[in-house]
């Protein structure tokens, strides 16, 4: 029995060559929908490539709320043969992929460039309804009607608008919604763009109408003018931007690399207006040291990266651990590793990693974020604890919530608020001013330098409390003990609900357990769970350190059974959990194929690990 | 108003107020303490308040001078004293950053952080103690090491070639480029004074001599008394030499003093040049940041009000 949304929602494929222009499409698709009161989540998979190999985009859409994609497509949309059928033609040994006309619902629709003359036997389906568009054509005569004829090939990347057009006509939806969205899109200088990319969709759509009789069996409207609530449409990199920015960051350091380049990029368009300083830098030892020398001197300053990147940062992140640093806060889109490893693709295996990130023993906080809510208050959070415990911060993020767009409501900004923690009040010439005092809660109040009577050394050496290097046995006791009752002092502060979340009942007879980004999936994939009969619930780890080691392993002594969700190999949460809770979990349903899990793979392989006892689930639907 | 552009009653600082109280463990007879001498003559001569400086070193002997200069001190990592020197003046431009280390810290394991600070032209000042050895590690062979020569630590003779880091920064954009002696004082608090005033990222190599490990490199050496006469030559001996670019925007001058400045830096063998080597007016990043952000001409970006930002248009773009 399906559940409610896996009976409403509507899953679209746009699939064509990197550098086609897919993602503009797909976007302005996806702004239509949210205007028309729908909620929607949009996901791109995409190779490290400038141009020329598979990409695609999914969006999903439903009147309720959706956070996560399925396996199923009920209109796929394609705009070359790579798209439909993958590439075991050009790479026989190892084809990265099979195309997604298996993955049609039946019933299901599928769009393609009539000009490829494919046989309809090729598909070897008799389930789904094919629609051929001569996509060239139809481009001719939209470009024509805007006074563009005959330049067809020069606006050849108008072929997706062209394609969005007919996944109009056959599937529907208010064109006038969409464009909207297409002249919100092309705007000012632009705007000539707008009205021929209007065309495109007029024309395909008419088209797509007068030449098909059959619709597939899932089509698409818009909410009634009045039902329809204002929404975002927002990705995970600026959700990050926006909060950072509302945090107060005066400096962000980066050095270009996937997928944390985008949410740098985006503070480079918008931080100026703010008064925020983007630094692009030579590498990521630049990046993080350059951070710290600003937040030594009393701005908030962050840095974004991948594991490569963040690799290269370890030395900085213990520097700024011991010196005391208030940050900085480190930004850790987590892509496919290791070493290069899949620069364009989603993992969750730089937990450990975040967890150890230097040498020597020293306090951090590492917090995951599961959705663009959380995401925004962590990263908000992050500098905040940056000040008050005066050590450096690791929002761990993925590359699945970067690029993914999700429609969400307003949030409420006067919840934000922003504590810099203790600054020491100078007072005449600042002698006897120790900027490592010895503290119960470890910690010491700061200067900013430039402050009569705040002057402060401090050094990467051990130092006693006046911040000079010293071997001294007492001292190094009294300092490690100092710095690391932060961690305390922070485990105490930090509220619960920042910690961890208990999705669903307070008792079950199934727990999974997870974090991160796999959250929507999760969430969805519990309604689906729930109808095999029995009581669900999602205990959702986020505050990694310090751990919330009691209530944790309160929670998953009373749990019947328990699944761990990991989009990684080795399980990286459940040996956390073990570690601090003793407690090892029944079951773990892992993917390390690069790729988010899909609702379907974890429904399944909680079902599979469940009916067939299996400690360990691999789960890869490609 | 914040505390740290609070207005100050106008007043003389002594040398004293430049210097620690924090015992000095450098070897006697360690060319650092020269260095270290002049940099506190510099700023009392310059006479920045001790609370507007701040010395970010690397590590190394030298990195540990900034526990001995009373002012605002980051005593850093390995090489990334120039990293931390830019977040820091980033951070606040109304602070004078002075950064400090060794030759393997800038030009070994620093190197990409000496090539790249030279072409931002933040206004920092870098100043390089340059002694040919590791000592802390007890006397390994540095970037500056001259092929072929072997301290006395060394089981063999170098077999690479040692870097020209006048050269290198001359490639890298450096706006003031100099050159100083350790046991010369005179000399380089004057150097120093102008690396300091200059607008710009200011490099001063600094011949240093390590009494204990580099064997070759001595004071006597120096001072030639094997070939009876001193083997440093002053660039400004030379009434011709002229190491300032009037015009910053005619490459033929650049490239005609950066010549003459290269030509210099590769006097091998008993004549080593010493002094200013070239010096040219050009805008700073910081200039340039504050073409992107306004605020930044009047405050440093420290004291701008950065905490009551309204975010909601950068929402509503996503409406």
């Amino acid at each position: 029995m399906p559940t409610e949304l896996s009976r409403r929602e509507f899953s679209w494929v746009l699939g064509g060559p990197q550098g086609g222009g897919i993602n503009a499409s797909a976007e302005v698709y996806a702004k239509a929908l949210a205007r028309g009161g729908l909620h929607v989540f949009a996901n791109i998979e995409f190779h490290s490539n400038i141009m020329g190999k598979h990409s695609y985009y999914r969006v999903t859409a439903a009147q309720l709320p959706v956070h996560s994609h399925v396996d199923d497509i009920h209109m796929l949309v394609a705009l070359d043969q790579e798209s439909l059928f993958g590439d075991a033609a050009e790479r026989k040994h190892y084809p990265s992929h099979t195309g997604h006309v298996h993955q049609v619902a039946a019933g299901g629709g599928v769009i393609y460039d009539a000009d490829l003359k494919i046989d309809p036997a090729q598909f070897g389906r008799d389930d789904i309804n094919l629609y051929p568009i001569p996509f060239f054509e139809l481009l001719e005569q939209a470009l024509k009607q805007v006074g563009k004829g005959g330049q067809s090939r020069k606006y050849i990347v108008m072929r997706n608008t062209v394609a969005l057009g007919a996944s109009i006509g056959i599937s529907g939806y208010d064109e006038e919604l969409l464009f909207e969205a297409i002249r919100d899109e092309f705007k000012g200088r632009k705007a000539e763009a707008a009205e021929m990319n209007v065309a495109a969709v007029r024309v395909a759509a008419a088209y797509a109408r007068s030449q098909f009789g059959a619709r597939p069996t899932r089509t698409l409207a818009p909410l009634p003018a009045e039902k329809r609530t204002r929404r975002l449409l927002i990705k995970g990199f600026q959700a990050v931007g926006i909060a950072k920015l509302k945090a107060g960051l005066g400096l962000q350091t980066y050095y270009p690399i996937s997928p944390a380049t985008d949410e740098s990029v985006y503070l480079e368009a918008k931080g100026p207006h703010y008064q925020c300083a983007v630094v692009q830098c030579e590498d990521e030892i630049a990046s993080i040291n350059m951070a710290i020398g600003a937040a030594h001197m009393g701005v908030r300053a962050a840095t974004s990266t991948a594991g490569p990147g963040f690799a290269l940062m370890s030395e900085g992140f213990g520097f700024a651990a011991i010196t005391e640093a208030p940050g900085p806060v480190v930004f850790l889109w987590q892509r496919g590793g290791p070493s290069t490893g899949l620069p364009t693709r989603t993992e969750q295996a730089d937990l450990q990693f975040a967890l150890h990130p230097a040498h020597g023993d020293f306090p951090h906080i590492v917090v995951a974020s599961g959705d663009i809510e959380e995401a925004f208050a962590d990263s908000f959070e992050s500098f905040n604890w940056a000040d008050r415990y005066q050590v450096p911060v690791v929002v761990l993020l993925e590359k699945f919530l970067a690029s993914s767009l999700f429609t969400i409501d307003p949030m409420d900004m006067t919840r934000f608020k922003v504590d810099r923690g203790l600054i020491h009040q100078a007072n005449g010439d600042g002698d006897g001013y120790r900027r490592h005092a010895l503290t119960a809660d470890g910690i010491s109040p700061r200067t900013l330098p430039g402050m009569p009577g705040g002057i402060f050394s401090t050094t990467s050496d051990e130092h006693d409390p006046e911040g000079h290097i010293t071997e001294g046995i007492e001292n190094r006791i009294a300092m490690m003990r100092k710095r690391m009752a932060k961690l305390d002092t922070a485990a105490k502060e930090i509220p619960a609900s920042t910690k961890f979340t208990l999705h669903g009942p307070r008792q079950a007879e199934l727990t999974l357990v997870g974090w991160g980004a796999t959250k929507g999936a999760i969430l969805d994939a519990m309604a689906e769970l729930e109808l095999d009969g029995r009581l669900v619930n999602f205990l959702q780890i986020r505050l990694m350190r310090p751990f919330p080691s009691d209530a944790v392993a309160a929670i998953l002594r009373s749990a019947e059974q328990t699944v761990l969700i990991e989009n990684n190999y080795s399980a990286q949460l459940g040996a956390l959990i073990t570690e601090h809770t003793g407690v090892v979990l029944d079951h773990h349903v892992l993917k390390y194929d690069g790729r988010p899990f899909s609702r379907n793979e974890i429904v399944e392989g909680v079902r599979a690990a469940l009916s067939e006892r299996k400690k360990e689930v691999m789960v890869s639907h490609a | 108003m914040p505390e740290t552009s609070a207005a100050v009653a106008p007043k003389e600082f002594t040398l004293q107020e430049y210097k620690t109280d924090v015992h000095v463990d450098w070897c006697p007879g360690c060319g650092d303490f020269g260095i270290l001498s002049s940099i506190q003559q510099a700023l009392f001569q310059l006479q920045i308040p001790p609370y507007k400086i701040a010395m970010i070193s690397g590590i190394g002997c030298s990195g540990k001078t900034p526990h001995y200069v009373d002012t605002y001190g980051l005593h850093t990592l390995h090489g990334r004293a120039l990293p931390v020197a830019t977040g820091a003046k980033l951070a606040n431009s109304a602070l004078t950053v002075v950064a400090v280390g060794g030759d393997g810290d800038g030009y070994g394991i620093g190197a990409g952080y000496f090539l790249n600070t030279g072409r931002r032209n933040l206004d920092i000042t870098y100043i390089v103690f340059n002694n040919g050895v590791y000592g802390l590690t007890k006397g390994q062979a540095s970037p500056t090491l001259a092929k072929g020569l072997k301290t006395k630590s060394m089981p063999d003779p170098a077999i690479q070639e040692g870097i020209n880091p006048i050269a290198v920064a001359l490639g890298a954009g450096y706006t003031w480029i100099g050159r100083g002696y350790a046991l010369d004082v005179k000399s380089l608090v004057s150097l120093m004074t102008q690396a300091i005033k200059h607008k710009g990222t200011a490099f001063l190599d600094v011949f240093q001599t390590c009494p204990v490990y580099n064997d070759l490199r001595t004071k006597e050496w120096y001072a030639g008394e094997d070939i009876g006469r001193a083997r440093l030559r002053r660039l400004d001996a030379d009434p011709s030499w002229d190491p300032v670019v009037k015009d910053p925007t005619s490459v033929e001058e650049i490239v005609e003093k950066k010549t003459r400045a290269l030509n210099a830096s590769y006097e091998a063998g008993d004549n080593l040049a010493v002094g200013v080597f070239y010096t040219i007016a050009l805008p700073t990043y910081d200039e340039q940041l504050a073409t992107k952000i306004p605020a930044l001409k009047e405050h440093p970006l420290v004291d701008l009000p950065l905490y009551q930002r309204d975010v909601d248009p950068l929402f509503n773009e996503l409406a």
